[in-house]
């Protein structure tokens, strides 16, 4: 949806935004073991039961598990029982809270409670991701994220736009952050390591790791009773680009672009941006795309590199947005979410406090 | 808390993919060692073809033949190979732009070291020795300083075209699962059956999975149910599955516990499949050293009566 259809529809805010610890490993837990403290957080942060959430809404992927539709597992964990209004995308949580909050802008709801989940931990994530890749040309070759992402990288510094100090720059700077991020896998100073598949070192990479997120939107005054500062969603868009590796200019994000300017996010400057940037150059890729300059203050959280849950990174991205808006350390920021190699789909979400 | 429970979990799938024609003329090209692109609206040539132009979505059909020599867009260096990828040593993946092409593709590229790759250097195809129409019938790249060859017209039509791959996967997992069923399974090898009993509305699920799907909370007080229970539905299994030692037909039933709000599910044995019926009441069977029931038998105790299991089926 455009910021122009937008304009004058339900207002729509994140009014409570919880996450997990996020670890290497969570094997003492079950998926809904591990995503149900963090529902349950959400919902004391708002007041609501289970009972009162119009739509429910989830991103994971069975992929992670390796069992097939283990989401409805996790399902026990919100108390999915008829005539619940529920849905789940095979995808990051932050197309599920899109999914949302299109439903609450048709008024079928007034609130929507959207988690994701990801245990890395029982795969090796390196593997599993191929699974998502063109069966026909690219799967067979088994070509894994981080030399996908290599790829990426190496195209960047041919192209004169980073070098590898930089790069070791933006993992020193995101782990800094880091440190005042009590659920982050990684904190303060970690060493930029070995080439894992070069031009990347384990430093370039985001950590493996298990963890989930569950954020509550709510509508127009429903959200002002839920929260004392809701982050108002002004406008959110995502976009895609070829699923051909080798059609795309590696060192562009178009996709994000587009995104960005559909939810609005040139018409005025963001004080914050947390970006779903899982390797250290899709952070200067993001960084050209959105325009963001040295007046942003970029992952204050540590971002996926400090801990990348996978299918929750992107929806704690928007969560973390939106906490610093209720905490009235921003007034407009801006969320982003990818998935896929290289940058291949991403979302952008622009996230605003009532002025003070 | 009882220990983590871990077991190693594989997923193998063959998936057996059919292709559209442009997909079956390029696999079927490399068979036969030729190189196919696809011509966009624009002129542009993409390889490897796609059926649909990924700018302007219009179908594409217009076959065109580039050549097996090409340079190098973007390159990293995978010092340890992963399990199915192209070459056990060392080696760069690299995406090529084959001469003739606008688009580039993605391999892997046989070279001493990461000093004797850079962007922008000219490479072949070179190719394997077996060849069935998938894209691993290029080997791999190699670096060629040689003339660029020629590109020979070819109209993208073969005898005997492939029309679909098989596509191999495994994944490997370690399996944990998680605190209520490590319990569960743990008192099973005690012979005991272990349910949790939801905080809210009292029931008691087994096996248990840590939560109450009704009310959405945690459950933690273990409840020993069974062992005996009450058959409430079952269905009667006629075809032999893979790698199954059990003779056909045998009674699967959904058997609630004495005690538990949920029904499990379990072969039923010791009885003559066509006796089996609702009401019946089970007992466990278990065998030397087994984790958990092989059957359940009928106990010789009268039917239930049908109010005491209907809010269970
Ligand atoms: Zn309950």
């Amino acid at each position: 949806m455009t910021r122009e259809q937008a304009r004058g529809a339900r207002e729509i805010a994140v009014v409570a935004f919880a996450q997990t610890d996020h670890r290497r490993t969570s094997e003492e837990h079950s998926e809904v073991e591990m995503l149900m403290p963090v529902l349950h957080d959400v919902l004391e942060q708002t007041g609501l039961k289970t009972a009162d959430i119009g739509f429910t809404c989830s991103g994971s992927s069975d992929y992670l598990a390796g069992r097939a539709f283990s989401f409805t597992l996790a399902l026990d964990g919100v108390g999915a029982w008829p005539p619940i209004s529920e849905s789940h995308v095979e995808m990051d949580g932050a197309w599920a809270l899109y999914e949302a909050w299109t439903k609450l802008l048709t008024g079928d709801a007034d609130t929507a409670l959207v988690y994701s989940y990801g245990k890395s931990s029982p795969g090796s994530v390196r593997d599993v991701l191929t699974r998502q890749l063109d069966p026909y040309y690219v799967a067979p070759l088994w070509p894994d994220s981080v030399a996908l992402a290599a790829l990426q990288a190496q195209a960047l510094i041919d192209a004169g736009e980073t070098d590898e100090p930089a790069l070791a720059g933006v993992a020193a700077r995101s782990r800094a952050a880091a440190t005042t991020n009590s659920h982050a896998q990684l904190r303060g100073s970690v060493p930029h390591g070995e080439y894992v598949v070069r031009p990347l070192r384990t430093g370039d990479c985001p950590p493996i790791g298990d963890g989930a997120a569950a954020v509550v939107l709510a509508a127009g005054e429903r959200a002002r009773q839920l929260c004392a500062r809701p982050a108002w969603i002004r406008g959110i868009d995502h976009r895609i680009e070829a699923h051909g590796l080798g059609v795309r200019d590696l060192t562009d994000s178009p996709s994000a672009r587009l995104a960005a300017e559909k939810a609005g996010v040139f018409e005025q400057p963001v004080d914050t941006a947390e970006l779903h940037a899982p390797f250290t150059a899709q952070e200067v890729v993001l960084r050209k795309a959105l325009r963001l300059d040295d007046r942003v203050t970029v992952n204050p959280s540590g971002g996926a590199l400090a801990a990348n849950p996978i299918m929750a990174a992107g929806l704690i991205r928007i969560g973390e947005a939106a906490a610093r808006i209720h905490r009235g350390e921003s007034d407009r920021a801006l969320a982003h979410a990818t998935s896929g190699p290289c940058l291949q789909q991403n979302l952008v979400a622009v996230l605003e406090g009532d002025p003070r | 808390m009882p220990e983590v429970l871990k077991a190693p979990l594989v997923v193998e799938f063959p998936f057996t993919r059919s292709l559209g024609p442009v997909q079956s003329a390029f696999l079927t090209g490399l068979r036969e060692r030729v190189v196919l692109g696809v011509r966009t609206g624009d002129g542009r040539t993409l390889v490897p073809p796609v059926e649909y132009d990924p700018v302007t979505a219009e179908e594409l059909r217009d076959l065109v033949a580039v050549a097996s020599t090409g340079t190098v867009t973007t390159w990293a260096w995978n010092h340890e190979p992963r399990r199915g990828q192209p070459l056990a040593a060392p080696f760069a993946w690299v995406l090529v732009r084959l001469d003739g092409a606008d688009t580039a593709l993605l391999h892997a590229l046989d070279a001493p070291g990461p000093d004797a790759v850079r962007t922008g250097m000219r490479v072949r195809i070179r190719w394997a020795e077996e060849r069935s129409g998938a894209i691993t019938d290029i080997a791999c790249f190699e670096p060629y300083d040689g003339e660029n060859t020629e590109i020979t017209y070819h109209a993208g039509e073969f005898e005997g075209p492939v029309t679909g791959i098989v596509a191999h996967a495994r994944l490997d997992y370690t399996y944990s699962p998680g605190r209520a069923q490590s319990a569960y399974i743990t008192a099973l090898s005690g012979r005991r059956t272990v349910g949790e009993r939801c905080p809210s509305c009292r029931k008691v699920y087994v096996p248990p999975r840590g939560a109450c799907p009704t009310c959405g909370v945690a459950t933690a007080e273990q409840v020993e149910v069974g062992p005996r229970g009450t058959v409430t539905t079952f269905c009667i299994v006629n075809i032999k599955a893979k790698n199954l030692d059990i003779e056909v037909p045998y009674v699967y039933a959904h058997i609630a516990l004495d005690g538990a709000d949920l029904a499990l599910h379990g072969r039923i044995g010791g009885i003559p499949y066509d006796q089996v019926r609702m009401g019946l009441r089970v007992e466990p069977v278990w065998t030397e050293g087994a984790r958990y029931p092989d059957h359940y038998r009928p106990t010789g105790e009268p039917d239930a009566d049908y109010e005491t299991y209907k809010e269970l089926l």
